[in-house]
């Protein structure tokens, strides 16, 4: 059984060494101690919150959420009324009615919310020719997640002498290629915290982290919770597999 | 020896209800992912506007994958609805209790019998023998309460949660 | 070795419904000579003999799962993705049965391997079950299918380009090359096209590696379980009957299979993953560094070690289909490691030799890792064309004990006890 042992370890090793190392040009952020991390971790619920917050406040306007429904944002921690309160203040497209046309309404839980621009071409018009991407799996879709969603909001510096920063681009280490088309997204007092909270970059930053993170893994907490049982669960199980075996096997040693 | 072998015994009977019970709990997931989805429950209800329908006309909306008929009631009708022969219905309940307001009546369009379509929404239709409405499957009479009558359908056409938000707009569901 | 004579001797007699079933469809003696009291099996059976059984539950499990993922699952270029992440927030428990699905596959090929690597080690291919270790390639080969068209369903950026790269392979064929291409897209790109086939194949293959599995144990049977000495079976003495004794075993693996599956699913759902495919599939941008699931990556590495396009195609199937001569290839008559000094290290450099290739199939193939690749892919086939058959010339194998009995139960000093 050394040998298995042997063969698990250097398994491990190698996985580890095939681990996504590669931000290609970017710095590697800095790890955080983020309330959801670890065994126990779970979201700060007033800090999706406040992520909600900035991200409609900051982001929406040029970042989509297009999983989140209105609906999902009472599994986050808002109130029924909270939510439907956001649903009613955009407008949706519904259609075609008894004359064949597309109308406008207010929206309802139900409804996702609405992308900041209608297509492609339409972000792309706006922005310089820069695509805005889709936030909801953002901290799912590169090495580093959080980390690096946090490193990069709080990344942006003045670019080196040796670096010639291309026009309409922003310099940021963190981000690969460390030329970013999105300007600096956060300033102090961005956005009014009604907790009290202070509005500090880093403040904000960490909020709009913990709020992306939750709309990319929506059913972290009930994972971690079932997860916790499910794992003492089989302990024990394995336990009494273990303790059948040495039974049934120990008339014949 | 006796006591050996009950004490091995009691091990095998735990062991064994342990892992079934974490199978049966297993199973659950598997089981229950067909139950509607989140985002299948959200989509619960449909606004009308009822003001383009004249007395004696009705027409079908598609609420949760189902037509739902609304039906605008002559005088006729209502006093037909309201004069029934408790005896006569299979499955008794009052017109008052079937709509909110006598003028509209408004019901899930699915025979409660084995799922289908009844007619009797357009005036061309069969409206079976109470002048209500007729299931072609298997012959169910429906009166103008939406009530069986007569054929094998075992229940009155079921009424959907609705409220009226003014005069001429209903909010089903 | 038991025969025909003691089925018959140690047939199950069953009374009422049972005995009229069994009469007529005699299943639970089919069982009991399977898996049961009356299959004997060599009693120095070692934790490494737990792998078996363990890619069958492995299996069970991503039918199980896979069958209800697809209740959801929509096979559309347009609408593939959005399906997947609706399985993720909305359908009841649907992230769940998807992270078991995908975790189950990276485990399951885990065990495969480790089951592999046990039949290097002990010999078990060696006369008379080859044929048992053919079969078992022929559903190693299905499941990389399976896998690999599974991972392309979910219609990410690395699903779309890891379609378009090993497609793409194909046009390495002399002449056809393109055309086969074509018919394997069924369009002029990678698209929408692809992926219903790749949906078809991957729900079927599965009912083909059941099947394959079920004549792989039937061939088993024949002969019955290599030990881990490798020396045949003389006597009752040697065995112990399956039930309760393997069961019991097999049980204890079933256990710690399901700690490291749960360990995954709940607490690292995405660690074995690549983040580039939580980004829908995008035909006009290749991600930086395309790779495939670990389980994959010893034969992209091989196959990237080749500088030229058909021969990296050649060196990577050719990595496959050398692995059903090995039989022959090993010419040594002894089965067990444990009594060839000289083969027991090379199976380590071999081991290590798999596990560099994976490195190498991670990294982009840059500077140093392109020549470790050619030296590692070269060792591959080296192990096999050179070590394994001149081994068998020149090794002389320490003494055989005479029985599995007497080493197990006569020798205090046995080399590796049942336990």
């Amino acid at each position: 059984m050394k040998a298995l042992a042997k063969i698990l370890a250097l398994a491990v090793v190698a996985s580890l060494a095939a681990s996504p190392a590669f931000a290609a040009g970017g710095h590697e952020p800095e790890k955080h101690d983020w309330s959801f991390n670890g065994i126990l971790g779970s979201y700060d619920k007033p800090a999706l919150r406040r992520g909600y917050q900035v991200y409609m406040e900051v982001c929406s306007f040029c970042h989509g959420v297009e999983f989140i429904a209105f609906r999902n944002l009472i599994d986050m921690g808002l109130t029924e009324d909270e939510a439907k309160a956001a649903a009613e203040a955009v407008q949706i497209e519904d259609g075609p009615d008894d004359q064949g046309l597309m109308f406008m309404r207010a929206g309802r839980l139900s409804d996702r919310i609405p992308p900041p621009f209608p297509n492609e071409n339409a972000a792309r018009a706006a922005n310089g020719g820069a695509l805005p991407p889709d936030l909801s799996l953002m901290t799912k879709a590169r090495p580093f997640g959080p980390d690096y969603v946090y490193a990069l909001l709080t990344g942006y510096e003045q670019a080196p002498d040796d670096v010639e920063i291309a026009p309409g681009m922003n310099y940021n280490p963190f981000y690969s290629g460390e030329q970013i088309a999105m300007f600096e997204p956060l300033f102090d007092g961005a956005v009014f915290f009604e907790d009290g909270t202070e509005a500090t970059i880093e403040q904000m930053a960490e909020d709009i982290t913990q709020f992306l993170m939750w709309t990319a893994e929506p059913k972290l907490d009930d994972r971690k919770r079932m997860g916790l049982g499910v794992m003492i669960f089989l302990v024990i199980l394995t336990g009494m597999f273990i303790a059948v075996k040495r039974r049934v096997w120990a008339d014949v040693h | 020896m006796d006591e050996t072998d009950s004490r091995r015994n009691f091990l095998y009977i735990a062991t064994g209800a342990f892992a079934t019970v974490g199978g049966g709990l297993a199973a659950w997931p598997l089981i229950h992912q067909m139950n509607p989805a989140a985002d299948v429950l959200a989509l619960a209800s449909t606004e009308v506007d009822l003001s383009p329908l004249a007395p004696g006309q009705s027409i079908t909306v598609k609420w949760r994958g189902k037509p739902v008929f609304i039906r605008h009631r002559t005088p006729e009708e209502i006093e037909l609805a309201q004069a029934a022969d408790p005896d006569d219905l299979k499955d008794f309940q009052p017109d008052s209790e079937r709509v909110q307001n006598p003028e509209w009546l408004i019901m899930v369009g699915v025979c409660t019998h084995l799922g289908c379509i009844p007619l009797g929404q357009k005036d061309t239709d069969a409206k079976g023998d109470w002048n209500g409405w007729f299931c072609p499957c298997h012959g169910s009479h429906y009166d103008t309460s939406g009530r069986i009558r007569k054929g094998p359908a075992p229940e009155n056409l079921q009424i959907p949660e609705y409220v009226f938000l003014d005069e001429t707009t209903v909010k089903i569901g | 070795m038991a025969d025909s004579q003691d089925h018959e001797h140690n047939k199950m007699q069953l009374k009422g419904v049972m005995g009229w079933v069994e009469y007529r469809l005699p299943w639970v003696n089919l069982l009991n000579n399977a898996v049961g009291t009356n299959y004997p099996t060599p009693r120095n059976l070692n934790y490494w003999w737990n792998f078996g059984s363990l890619a069958g539950l492995a299996l069970v499990i991503e039918i199980l799962t896979g069958v209800v993922l697809n209740m959801h699952y929509v096979p559309t270029a347009e609408g593939a993705f959005a399906s997947v992440e609706r399985i993720m927030r909305d359908v009841n428990f649907g992230w769940l049965i998807r992270y078991v699905h995908a975790n189950g596959a990276s485990v399951f090929f885990a065990v495969i391997y480790l089951h592999m690597f046990r039949s290097f080690y002990y010999g078990s291919y060696k006369n008379p079950r080859e044929l048992v270790w053919w079969l078992g390639l022929i559903i190693f080969f299905l499941m990389i299918i399976t896998a690999f068209t599974g991972y392309v369903l979910p219609w990410g950026q690395m699903s779309f380009w890891a379609a378009t790269v090993i497609t793409n392979l194909a046009s390495a064929v002399p002449v056809v090359g393109t055309d086969i291409v074509q018919w394997l897209w069924g369009d002029f790109s990678v698209g929408g096209s692809l992926l219903g086939r790749f949906n078809s194949l991957h729900y079927a293959l599965p009912v083909a590696i059941v099947g394959v599995a079920v004549i792989h144990m039937w061939a088993l049977h024949e002969h019955r379980s290599n030990n881990p000495l490798g020396i045949e079976v003389k006597g009752p003495q040697d065995t112990l009957p399956f039930h309760p004794y393997f069961t019991a075993k097999d049980l204890v693996g079933v256990g710690v299979f399901l700690l490291v599956l749960a360990g995954l699913v709940f607490y690292a759902p995405n660690i074995l993953g690549e983040p580039d495919n939580y980004v829908p599939a995008n035909p006009l941008q290749t991600p930086n560094h395309i790779v495939p699931e670990w389980y994959l990556l010893p034969f992209y590495a091989i196959l990237r070690a080749v500088p030229d396009k058909l021969g990296g195609v050649i060196a990577m199937g050719g990595s496959i289909i050398i692995l059903f001569a090995v039989p022959w290839l090993d010419t040594s008559k002894v089965r067990s490691a444990k009594f060839r000094p000289i083969y027991k290290q090379f199976f380590w450099l071999f081991v290590i030799d798999t596990l560099i290739l994976g490195v190498v199939g991670a990294n982009a193939p840059e500077g140093n890792w392109i020549i470790i690749g050619q030296l590692a892919t070269f060792y591959y086939f080296f192990h096999f064309i050179v070590i394994l058959p001149v081994l068998g010339w020149i090794e002389s194998p320490k003494p055989l004990p005479d029985s599995i009995s007497t080493s197990v139960l006569g020798d205090k000093k046995s080399p590796e006890p049942a336990e």
